[in-house]
C-alpha cells in the first residue's frame, strides 16, 4: 500500500505498515488511554495513519472500529494519505496575520502550486495549515518538519524551500 | 575557559540561534580559544534574538542579534572579554526591558541550562518542594489559597480553591493534569517555561501531587511544540535519576511521577474537559459541567487540572511564602503574569509583571510601538477568544476584574498587536472561521453558529443587505454566548462584537456611525 506517489522514497517502504501498527499497539497498549499514543507512534513512523490501521488498532485495544475512526478523523494531525518528504505547516493565526501571514500563505501556495492538504507533484513537500506555533513575537512563522522558522519573508522563503526540493 | 550562552529556545533557533552557535564554535576552534557553549532558554527579548551572552568578570554581557557573519568581528573585538562592539547590549541584567520586570515564575528562564538539575538547585530550585514535603496537604493547599494564585490558562479560577476540592474528594486514585495545550495565538509563555526551565514545572506538579494526594501527573502537550517535548523528556529523565520524581520524592516516602502525552492539533483540547477526553483516548469533545473535573476528572477520578504557568508559579509560593507572592498585583489579581507581546510590535517578547500594568505601558514602554512603525490600531488580548481593543482602551490596567468590566479578558496573557492596515471585518470573519474549524461539534450554537457567522460576515463585507445582516450577526452572537457549552462558542463572539463596536467603519458603515 501507499503507492500513490512512487517518487516518494519514504521510510514506510522499509517496513510493512502492518508491522509498524502491530509494534505501536504492543508498545503502548499498557497505557491508560493508549489510543492517541498509538496513533502518533504509527504516524511518526509512516508519516500517516493507513486506512486499514483503524481495524487493527480497534482489535488491539478492544474498541469498535467506529470509535477509532472517529478519533482519527477528529484530530487535524492525523493524515489518511502519505505526505511528501517534507511537511510545511504555515501559521494562519492572528499574530502571524498582523505581520503579513496571509500574503505569505498565498505566496507559498503559489510557489508550491498546491493548496492545504496537498503534496507537490515531485513528492517533496506537503503543505498544511497550523493555528499558532508559539512563535508569535517572531511572526510570520512556519514549521518545516519539526523545525520552527520565524520572521519569514518572501526572500527567506526562497532560501528555506531550496534544499527541500532535492532528492534524498 | 569562557562560557558563552546561545539560546536553544525554538523561537531563538527559528531566527538563527543554531547558526550563531555553530559559527561561534567554529571561530573559537579556529582561534584556539577555550569556549564552552551553553544552550540556555531565551530571555524573552525576541527582537534581539539570537542574543548571545558571554560570562565575564563584570557578569554576563549580551550581544545581539548575532548573525553568523557577525561572529568573526565579535571575536576580533574581544567579545569573549565582554568588550565593545556595535552589537553589544551591555550587562544582560541591566537591559531596561529585563531590568524593569518582576520575574518570579521566569526567574531562571534564560539564565540556566534548562536540563541541568544541579544548576536548577543552585538557582533556588527544589526549595519549594522541600518545604512542601514538610507540610500537611491541607497546609500546602491553604498556602496556595493565601497566595491568591489564579488559573493562568485563562479562566483565572483560584488555584488553591480548586486544590481544596480535589483534596477533599474521597475517590482514589487522584491525578494532576498539566494543561500544556497552549493554543492561543499570541501566547508562548508555556513553551518558554517548558523549553527554558522545565524543572520548575515538574517541581510545581510534584507539589500539586503532595497537596491533593495524587501520585501521578500528566502533561498534555500540544503537538506543535516538538522542542518542548524533547526538553521535557530530558528533564523528566534527569528528575527521575535525581529523585525529584519517582517513588521517593527527594528521599521521602511520597511518590509522584509525570508522563507527557502529545495532543494532535485540536485547539479545543485546551478546554479542560475536552483535554481529559483526549487523554482518555477519545475525540476531544467538551463534557458538560458538573461534574467538576476536581471531583470526576481523568478516568472519572478527582483531578487537579492546571495550566503550565499556574503550576510553575507554585514553587516560588511554597519557597518564599504566600505573602511574598500576594504582595504583587492589584485587587483580586495577585502575583505576576508573564505577558506576551506579539504580532506587529517592535520589541516583542515576554514581560513578567505584577497585575495592574496598563496596556499602554506594555505596548509603548516595553514594546516600543508597532514593528511597521505605523500607528497601533487594535490589540487583541487573551487569544482568539479575546476582545479587540482600540487605542481609547489602552490605559485599562491589566487586572482580571477591570478587564472583565471592560468586556475583555486577560486570558493567558497574550497581547497581539495590529497596525492601522488591519481590516477588522476580516479579523471578525477569521474569528468565526477559526471557531468553525476548531469547534468540537458537540453543541449547535458553536458548530453551526460559527459557520453561519462566516456567511453573514461575508454578506456584510459584500454590502448585501448590510443592516439586516448586522442585526442577524448580533443575534447570532447572542445565541452563541448564551447557548454554547464551553468558552469556544461562548467567547468567539467577543472578538466579533468588539470589532463591530470599536471599528464599525470596517464593516461598511461610515466612521462613528452606530451599528444596530
Amino acid at each position: 500500500m501507499g503507492n500513490e506517489s512512487p517518487a516518494v522514497a519514504s521510510v514506510s517502504d522499509r517496513f510493512s505498515s502492518a508491522d509498524v501498527v502491530a509494534q505501536a499497539i504492543a508498545d503502548h497498549r499498557h497505557l491508560r488511554g493508549a489510543l492517541l499514543p498509538i496513533l502518533h507512534a504509527i504516524q511518526d513512523r509512516l508519516g500517516f495513519v493507513p486506512p486499514d490501521a483503524a481495524h487493527r488498532v480497534a482489535d488491539g485495544l478492544n474498541l469498535s472500529h467506529a470509535d477509532v475512526q472517529g478519533v482519527i478523523s477528529f484530530y487535524h494531525d492525523f493524515r489518511a494519505a502519505r505526505p511528501g518528504r517534507h511537511i510545511i505547516k504555515i501559521c494562519r493565526a492572528e499574530a502571524c496575520q498582523s505581520m503579513g501571514g496571509r500574503a505569505l500563505e498565498s505566496e507559498l501556495k503559489a510557489r508550491l502550486g498546491i493548496d492545504f492538504g496537498e503534496t507537490t507533484p515531485d513528492g517533496a513537500i506537503t503543505l498544511e495549515p497550523v493555528y499558532c506555533l508559539g512563535n508569535c513575537a517572531c511572526s510570520p512563522a512556519l514549521m518545516i518538519d519539526t523545525e520552527l522558522k520565524g520572521r519569514v519573508t518572501p526572500e527567506r522563503l526562497t532560501l528555506l524551500l531550496a534544499p527541500l526540493r532535492d532528492k534524498p | 575557559m569562557t562560557t558563552v550562552y546561545v539560546p536553544g529556545d525554538s523561537a531563538a533557533r527559528s531566527v538563527g540561534a543554531e547558526d550563531a552557535a555553530q559559527a561561534i564554535a567554529r571561530a573559537a576552534a579556529a582561534r584556539g580559544d577555550d569556549v564552552t557553549i551553553v544552550r540556555n532558554g531565551s530571555r524573552g527579548m525576541f527582537w534581539l534574538e539570537p542574543m548571545v551572552e558571554v560570562v565575564t568578570e563584570q557578569g554576563r554581557i549580551a550581544y545581539g542579534p548575532v548573525a553568523p557573519g557577525d561572529v568573526p568581528g565579535l571575536f576580533d573585538a574581544g567579545f569573549l572579554a565582554g568588550r565593545a562592539h556595535s552589537l553589544c547590549l551591555g550587562p544582560t541584567s541591566e537591559i531596561p526591558y529585563l531590568k524593569k520586570q518582576e520575574r518570579l515564575t521566569f526567574a531562571r528562564v534564560g539564565v540556566t541550562n534548562p536540563i541541568d538539575l544541579a544548576e536548577y538547585e543552585a538557582h533556588g530550585g527544589l526549595r519549594g518542594l522541600r518545604a512542601a514535603l514538610a507540610m500537611a496537604p491541607q497546609d500546602i493547599v491553604e498556602e496556595v489559597v493565601r497566595s491568591g494564585l489564579r488559573g493562568r490558562g485563562g479562566a483565572a479560577f483560584p488555584c488553591g480553591i480548586k486544590w481544596r476540592t480535589v483534596l477533599g474528594a474521597e475517590a482514589r486514585p487522584k491525578y494532576v493534569v498539566c494543561n500544556a495545550d497552549e493554543g492561543d495565538s499570541g501566547t508562548f509563555s508555556d513553551r518558554m517555561i517548558m523549553e527554558g526551565d522545565p524543572f520548575v514545572l515538574l517541581e510545581g506538579m510534584a507539589i500539586a501531587g503532595l497537596a491533593v494526594q495524587a501520585s501521578k501527573g500528566y502533561i498534555y502537550l500540544r503537538s506543535e511544540y516538538p522542542d518542548a517535548e524533547r526538553t521535557l523528556a530530558l528533564a523528566i529523565a534527569a528528575a527521575r535519576r535525581a529523585g525529584l520524581l519517582g517513588d521517593h520524592l527527594l528521599g521521602s516516602d511520597r511518590a509522584f511521577d509525570v508522563e507527557v502525552r502529545r495532543g494532535a492539533g485540536a485547539y479545543i483540547c485546551g478546554e479542560e474537559t475536552a483535554m481529559l477526553e483526549s487523554l482518555e483516548g477519545k475525540r476531544g469533545m467538551v463534557r458538560p459541567k458538573p461534574p467538576l473535573p476536581a471531583l470526576e476528572g481523568l478516568f472519572g477520578c478527582p483531578t487537579a487540572v492546571n495550566n503550565v504557568i499556574t503550576l510553575a508559579s507554585v514553587p516560588f509560593i511554597l519557597d518564599m511564602g504566600a505573602k511574598s507572592y500576594a504582595d504583587y498585583g492589584m485587587g483580586r489579581s495577585q502575583g505576576t503574569l508573564p505577558f506576551q507581546l506579539a504580532g506587529n510590535i517592535k520589541r516583542g517578547g515576554l514581560v513578567e509583571k505584577a497585575f495592574g500594568i496598563t496596556l499602554r505601558e506594555l505596548l509603548y514602554d516595553y514594546g516600543g510601538g508597532s514593528a511597521s512603525g505605523r500607528p497601533i490600531r487594535a490589540v487583541q488580548v487573551g487569544g482568539p477568544l479575546g476582545a479587540y481593543l482600540p487605542a481609547s482602551r489602552f490605559d485599562t490596567p491589566l487586572d482580571y476584574e477591570t478587564f472583565a468590566a471592560a468586556g475583555a479578558m486577560i486570558g493567558h496573557g497574550g497581547v497581539v498587536v495590529f497596525d492601522d492596515t488591519v481590516d477588522m471585518a476580516e479579523m471578525a470573519r477569521y474569528a468565526m472561521e477559526f471557531c468553525a474549524i476548531e469547534s468540537c461539534g458537540k453543541c449547535t450554537p458553536c458548530r453551526i453558529g460559527s459557520r453561519r457567522g462566516v456567511e453573514v460576515i461575508d454578506h456584510i463585507r459584500a454590502g448585501r443587505k448590510a443592516s439586516g445582516n448586522l442585526a442577524l450577526l448580533r443575534d447570532l452572537c447572542d445565541t452563541m454566548i448564551h447557548g454554547s457549552l464551553c468558552a469556544m462558542g461562548g467567547l468567539t463572539p467577543a472578538p466579533v462584537l468588539s470589532a463591530l463596536d470599536h471599528f464599525p467603519e470596517d464593516f461598511g458603515a461610515s466612521r462613528g456611525a452606530k451599528l444596530l
